[in-house]
């Protein structure tokens, strides 16, 4: 599977409350909605930049704070198609490959605002397109794999019922 | 080998002699969600087709978050959670029962050496009652809720050995702060915290809970303690459910060791806008506040409300600062007017809201204004996070709001305790 996009750029330690804040949050389950003020704290116009195939492109412990789930479901309602970070903060780490969002740990120094970027999920490399720079993505733990080559949680449930990893 | 806390008890729930990084898929004593998180988790347990819940006297709802309810949206969330309960005859705490963090272990769900998930970062609370309890999302809330089990990667742990004595009006929250400051947001990532060491030993229960509610501030998974009898008297007093305390190994495995002596450290402030902002109170003395909050998961509870109180008794909030309360809990807030402590607040010029999250979340009950500096006793300070991204949030222990709610800047506690 392959991904294409620009790069939008954030630090270090991107919380969930600036993915999503707890004023939207607890207001609706209409995603659509939510994705309209994803990072809004951190970039009042982020969702209008944002063409569909885009990147999250972030430093160290992306998605620390809150278990909310409406952060990786607003993400992928705003057209991203995959955060891109040195480390992401756990439980949004699982929330992202329950719910179906690629989330890949790779060194993001190497990448600027705006580059356009190529994601090959199946070969674990982001070609940076603007730079010419090929980087490698840290590969997913096999559990997490099995979890989000069965379409997510949701879906692993349907097939299994239950947790089935072997 | 020895094991660590967490991989005892991981150990123990899947039947896998498990050690840190392996994949273990374990069985659940206890199972909870809140106002924020649960809609999506009744929406994912449909989708999966769950039909019943594994067993609805270990799963529980808690309206806390916005409640009682500020918004139409709310309101047919709220909804939703009440029907998802009287459907599956699952526990519901409904508002004014208390924030879910101070009722799984006061109402007795949670006792030493049980596996608890919760749909809320700070779940990591009961770690102090020697449970290893974390944080998940709402789709693995689902998942628990129709299975009773969930999959984890057993962590590798980091140990805090905390020596020596806290001095007066310097207290667990100070502490867990400063740690924070010391090894930062992503410090402990993936990792179990656990803590330890006379200084630990010293404190009451209630304190406890304090520094393992914040343990995910520095990423960690869960903030365990061993139980000694502080911690058995105080279950005990909760819940005559049986159970079995685990210790850790003497040659478990740790990633690291840190230790500390704490009998030096003063009152401690994390600055905005992220927690391990933090500096002693002294370098921040003197910033103006425009409104002090004590409550929530971490500092709501009857002895942080009696700490304030004693600063606070017969002396009134500063004009031009406001002060709000919100009690952890109902069992919480019937204490403290029995202890003649809400009487204390009201007198001073605080008002007292609904036992719940209060105004931490950003949803409701304080929203600040633009510009506006807020002293809080709660466990995050990011840029939005109590509703308005133009104002600044400062983390401090229930003594250091209260004295600064006197004073309206920021206030070493030391010369206001008795």
């Amino acid at each position: 599977m392959r991904l294409h996009g620009r790069a939008h750029k954030f630090g270090d330690d991107v919380n969930t409350d600036y993915i999503i804040s707890g004023r939207h949050k607890f207001k609706t389950l209409d995603m659509k909605e939510l994705a309209r003020h994803v990072m809004e704290d951190l970039d009042p116009e982020f969702s209008s930049k944002v063409s569909k195939g885009d990147f999250i492109v972030a430093g160290k412990n992306f998605g620390c704070g809150s278990s909310r789930e409406q952060a990786p479901l607003a993400i992928i309602n705003a057209d991203i198609s995959a955060v891109l970070a040195k480390s992401f903060a756990r439980i949004f780490y699982r929330n992202c490959i329950n719910t179906g969002l690629p989330v890949l740990e790779c060194d993001t120094d190497l990448i600027q605002a705006g580059d356009e970027l190529e994601v090959d999920l199946a070969a674990g490399v982001i070609h940076n397109l603007t730079s010419g720079v090929d980087i490698p993505i840290k590969p997913l733990p096999p559990v997490m794999l099995k979890i989000l080559s069965d379409g997510g949680l949701v879906e692993h449930f349907k097939k299994h019922g239950t947790f089935k990893f072997d | 080998m020895g094991k660590t806390l967490a991989e005892k008890i991981l150990s123990n729930k899947s039947g896998v002699d498990a050690y840190a990084n392996e994949i273990v898929v374990a069985d659940l004593d206890f199972v909870m969600g809140q106002d924020g998180t649960s809609p999506l988790a009744i929406q994912a347990f449909r989708e999966m087709n769950g039909q019943k819940v594994f067993d609805r006297a270990r799963v529980a709802m808690v309206i806390d978050h916005s409640a009682p309810s500020p918004l139409e949206g709310v309101s047919a969330l709220h909804h939703g959670m009440r029907e998802f309960a009287a459907e599956q005859g699952v526990i519901l705490y409904d508002i004014g029962e208390g924030v879910c963090h101070q009722l799984m272990p006061e109402r007795g769900h949670v006792v030493p050496g049980d596996l608890v998930i919760g749909a809320d970062s700070h779940t990591c609370t009961y770690g102090a009652i020697n449970a290893f309890s974390t944080g998940v999302g709402s789709t693995d809330l689902a998942a628990g809720i129709i299975s009773g089990k969930l999959w984890f990667k057993v962590p590798e742990s980091i140990k805090f050995v905390l020596n020596g004595e806290l001095s007066p009006g310097v207290y667990s929250k100070d502490l867990i702060l400063y740690l924070i400051g010391q090894v930062t947001a992503d410090g402990a990532t993936y990792m179990a915290a656990e803590f330890t060491g006379s200084a630990i030993r010293a404190m009451s229960v209630e304190a406890r809970f304090t520094i393992s509610n914040m343990a995910i501030e520095m990423g960690a998974k869960v903030g365990l303690m061993e139980a000694d009898q502080k911690t058995i008297s105080w279950v005990r007093r909760h819940t005559d459910r049986p159970f079995t305390p685990v210790a850790a190994d003497p040659d478990a495995v740790y990633a690291e060791v840190r230790e500390y002596d704490v009998s030096s450290l003063g009152p401690q402030v994390a600055c905005p806008h992220t927690v391990d902002n933090v500096k002693p109170v002294e370098e921040v003395a003197g910033t103006p506040i425009q409104q002090c909050f004590i409550g929530t998961c971490t500092n709501g509870r009857l002895e942080d409300l009696r700490i304030a109180a004693d600063i606070l008794r017969g002396e009134k909030v500063n004009r031009g600062t406001r002060l709000i309360v919100a009690p952890a809990s109902r069992q919480v807030m019937l204490d403290a007017i029995a202890e003649g402590i809400i009487q204390v607040f009201l007198e001073a010029g605080a008002a007292v809201v609904t036992p719940g999250c209060g105004c931490c979340v950003g949803t409701h009950n304080g929203v600040p204004s633009d510009g506006e500096n807020v002293l809080s006793t709660a466990n995050r300070n990011f840029k939005g996070r109590m509703g308005n991204n133009k104002a600044f949030i400062y983390l401090a222990s229930p003594a250091t709001v209260a004295a600064s709610a006197l004073t309206g800047r920021i206030t070493d506690p030391r010369d206001f305790v008795k």
